[in-house]
């Protein structure tokens, strides 16, 4: 029997009976971050990193069950051993380790290979079986260094503020919102936060990771305060009646989507700014190389296509349907109010 | 072409027009004159003529990226762009060429007389001196099909400003058959020349389709009704004993009528009609299927021109005796139009016919009656308007119709492009024959984005096959397809073919089984075909 099987829960361990990124509620979820379709509500028990715990609170509650651990720091269930290994993904993303009597598996959830700067940055694990996701695996995904991407972003921002504009540049509220923040230049203006990304952002300075400065956007702060400065919202704020509180302002989303030009234009904003927390079509295939795994399994994304790309590469892949989602949210898709990535 | 990437960049960065119209004047401000001249003729799709095939780039892209064929195929099925998708997956990343727009179209045109092997040389050394934004520009100008989000009308506009012309006159200088490789810049845009005048048609008015109750548009007795007829908008000129024909899409089609020619002798020098080429035979119009026969194919046979018989049928008329006749009112125009055409022979030149119209109640139900008179509708035109550019709100309406309508059964579904690649947002619909579904309709677009979410997720959980990009699923969701018309087909399996097809509205409330039939598409056929 195979050391992980996909049910129609999740990604399940028999041996240990725990299951990793559930999507149906069970007694053991090992969670892998804490993005809303890796944690999902309702499990029993949670086993996380130390620093998705309190966001997996924040986000179903301070009554969960919860438990966390340091990367690298391993727990035995039934004789199956559990650890926790950076991901590169967000703060507090983990790949999973499971090993049992000698044999290893690592389910990766999401990853990207490039240090942003922030969270810890992806670490390569040996192992037999590497569960891949593949969001961005066609080839024509191919990521710039994200200090192009902010060098163009703090160029737009200038400009906006040199013609008396407001910006407003949509994220994630966990991971890409954070990464926007910390990559720009705060020294060219104020910056302000969506509700929903300031709370997320007190919950992270709250575990004492620093962040910097964000005043966060309320009623009462004049229209003309909002001038020159830089506000980062989820994309789900855009078109709303929130907006109405800023003077003229410029819209920009940032999202691996934006690597197209047809998402770039359909979305209607004046900028499309290609930065995404997920690995690119050479960073999936470099991941995959530097396990030395004998089988991929491939979770979601542009799954056949890129199964059958390993497959022909001499790298023996299959494909398990999950119901994991990409960046979808940040172009209007997902599902809805809940953001996952 | 540095600064002509920068310019699509930012035309691709910005939905505000004002924006829109000021880069590109500043864009025209600094450019030369030929690279201004080619800039014109590609916003106003005038390209040169493909010179490499797409299959051969498609191949070649592949290697260069080191890529197997069909992960190439794949990945420009999801892209949606052939261009694009090359850009994107090919490894250079660096700019390191100085060429401008004129030098890199001359590039493309000398690729045409030359073997393929030369065209590969040549082309994977562009891809490698180009970065990725450069790269596509490059591979538009090579494979076009370009849509830059930026109307002719607001190039002119632009172009206008930057010329210090009027815009009506450029327009009318800009419409017409010249292109960038034989023409210059001062003699397109900033000459006064009237001898290479002669062919040029003015700029079709096109209406808008009447929003909410027609009583709205006021007095009855203001405006003019004619049927809207279902052919080919055209301009035909007559100018210095020689004919031209004008599409509405800009396109010189005088070969492809040539019925017209005996105009030449029944019309006066300086006239310009506007109006509809109709199939029309026996003194009654013809479906426009009649007309796609012709229309699609390279020459006008005999045989064509027997089976396909055509019509001008005049509306409007822009020049007489060599006048401009826009500023005129419609009913002055009118009046010169109805003069001309009853004292002149030719029996392929009618008058759209006007409607006897004393209050909106009766023309109500004389626009029921339009499909009998093979018409889409009803034109509405207010007397005293002139004729003005472009469409423009207020004095033309059109006022078609409702569609027909089926109820058909959802069997195949396709993934969309870019934003949509994941969602599967192309489907083909089935009637019943007997027990069996017979594909009649594609369709994507109807559905709003919620509906199309939930349409996918049932195609996710229903596959019962996969081939290519393509899934049948279980036979279970009925929509309405709405669509203009109906007519006989060999390509189809159905044996009719549906003019725009497009979904109506999903019928949740009805089970499969009771969607329509073949028959009840045959019956269609019959009343309308
Ligand atoms: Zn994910
Ligand atoms: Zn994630």
């Amino acid at each position: 029997m195979p050391l992980l099987q996909f049910t129609e829960k999740g990604i399940y361990c028999k041996q240990a009976n725990v299951y990793i990124d559930p999507w149906k509620p069970v007694d053991y979820a090992i969670i892998t971050h804490a993005h809303a379709d890796h944690s999902r509500w309702g499990n029993k028990f949670y086993l996380s990193h130390h620093l998705s715990k309190p966001i997996i609170q924040h986000r179903l509650g301070q009554d969960i069950s919860i438990e966390s651990m340091e990367y690298g720091e391993s727990r035995t269930i039934n004789g199956v051993h559990f650890s926790f290994h950076p991901a590169g993904h967000i703060i507090g993303s983990a790949q999973v380790r499971v090993e049992y009597k000698g044999e290893v598996w690592v389910a990766s959830g999401d990853y990207k290979l490039e240090n942003d700067g922030f969270c810890a940055p992806f670490e390569s694990v040996k192992c037999n079986v590497f569960i891949t996701e593949c969001t961005f695996g066609l080839p024509v995904f191919k990521w710039k260094p994200q200090e192009e991407v902010f060098a163009a972003i703090n160029a737009w921002w200038r400009q906006n503020k040199a013609d008396g504009k407001a910006t407003v540049l949509t994220g994630y509220s966990l991971g890409k919102a954070q990464r926007i923040l910390q990559g720009v230049d705060p020294s060219i203006g104020k910056i302000y936060t969506h509700g929903a990304i300031e709370k997320t952002n007190e919950v992270i300075r709250n575990m004492g990771v620093k962040l910097n400065d964000t005043i966060y956007v309320t009623p009462e702060i004049q229209k003309k305060e909002y001038e020159g400065s830089l506000i980062i919202a989820p994309p789900a704020a855009l078109g709303t009646s929130w907006q109405k509180k800023f003077p003229a302002f410029e819209v920009g989303i940032a999202s691996g989507w934006m690597n197209m030009r047809g998402p770039r234009r359909r979305q209607s904003v004046d900028r499309g700014f290609v930065l995404s927390d997920h690995a690119d079509f050479e960073s999936l295939n470099i991941a995959i190389n530097a396990t030395g795994c004998e089988k991929v399994i491939v979770t979601h994304g542009y799954t056949n296509i890129f199964s059958k790309w390993l497959n022909e590469n001499g790298i023996d892949s299959q494909v398990e349907s999950t119901e994991f989602e990409g960046e979808l949210a940040e172009v209007g898709q997902g599902k809805g109010e809940k953001e996952s990535e | 072409m540095k600064d002509f990437v920068r310019l699509f960049n930012q035309l691709d960065q910005t939905t505000k027009t004002n924006r829109k119209v000021a880069v590109l004047k500043s864009y025209f401000d600094a450019a030369n004159d030929m690279d201004k001249l080619w800039t014109i003729a590609i916003l106003s799709h005038r390209r040169p003529k493909r010179s490499v095939r797409t299959a051969l780039l498609r191949e070649w892209a592949a290697a260069e990226a080191n890529l197997p064929v069909w992960l190439f195929e794949e990945s420009y099925h999801i892209v949606g762009d052939l261009a694009e998708t090359i850009a994107l997956v090919h490894p250079n990343l660096e700019s390191k060429n100085d060429k401008s727009l004129t030098e890199w179209i001359q590039f493309i045109i000398d690729l045409k007389p030359l073997s393929d092997e030369e065209q590969k040389k040549k082309v994977r050394w562009a891809w490698n001196q180009l970065d990725e934004r450069e790269r596509f520009v490059f591979n538009k100008l090579l494979t076009g099909g370009w849509r830059v989000g930026l109307s002719q009308k607001l190039m002119t506009r632009a172009l206008a400003l930057h010329a210090e012309v009027e815009e009506n006159t450029l327009t009318h200088r800009l419409m017409g058959d010249w292109r960038a490789e034989t023409s210059n810049y001062h003699d397109l845009v900033e000459a006064t020349n009237a001898a290479d005048q002669l062919s040029k048609p003015y700029p079709f008015y096109l209406a808008y389709a009447v929003e909410g109750e027609v009583q709205e548009l006021g007095n009855v007795e203001d405006w003019q009704a004619e049927w809207k007829w279902d052919g080919i908008r055209g301009q035909i000129i007559i100018r210095n004993n020689e004919l031209f024909v004008w599409s509405r899409g800009e396109e010189l089609v005088t070969d492809k009528f040539p019925e017209f020619q005996e105009l030449v002798e029944a019309l006066p020098n300086g006239t310009v009609l506007d109006g509809e080429i109709i199939p029309f035979q026996d003194g009654k119009p013809l479906s426009f299927a009649t007309m796609q026969t012709r229309i699609s194919r390279k020459n006008v046979s005999k045989a064509i021109l027997k089976s396909a018989p055509i019509v001008m049928i005049a509306y409007d008329i822009l020049e007489f005796e060599g006048q401009d006749l826009r500023e005129t009112s419609m009913a002055d125009r009118r009046k010169i139009l109805e003069n001309l055409v009853q004292n002149q022979e030719s029996e392929k030149l009618l008058i759209s016919e006007v409607l006897e119209l004393n209050s909106w109640e009766k023309l109500i139900e004389v626009r029921t009656k339009s499909r009998e008179n093979n018409a889409e509708g009803l034109m509405l035109k207010r007397k005293e308007s002139t004729y003005k550019i472009g469409r423009k709100k207020g004095d033309w309406w059109k006022w078609k119709v409702d569609p027909l309508t089926i109820d058909a059964v959802m069997i195949y579904a396709m993934r969309g492009h870019g934003r949509r690649a994941n969602l599967y947002t192309d489907y083909t619909f089935a009637v019943w024959d007997g027990e069996k579904l017979v594909p009649c309709a594609k369709a994507y677009s109807g559905l709003t984005d919620k509906e199309i979410k939930r349409v996918d997720s049932f195609v996710k959980k229903n596959t019962v096959d996969k081939f290519g990009p393509v899934r049948s699923v279980t036979p279970e969701l009925v929509f309405e397809i709405a669509f203009e018309g109906i007519a006989k087909s060999s390509r189809h399996k159905s044996g009719v073919a549906l003019r725009f097809p497009r979904i109506h509205r999903w019928r949740e409330d009805k089970p499969a089984g009771e969607a329509n039939t073949m028959a009840d598409l045959n019956k269609l056929l019959a009343e309308f075909g």
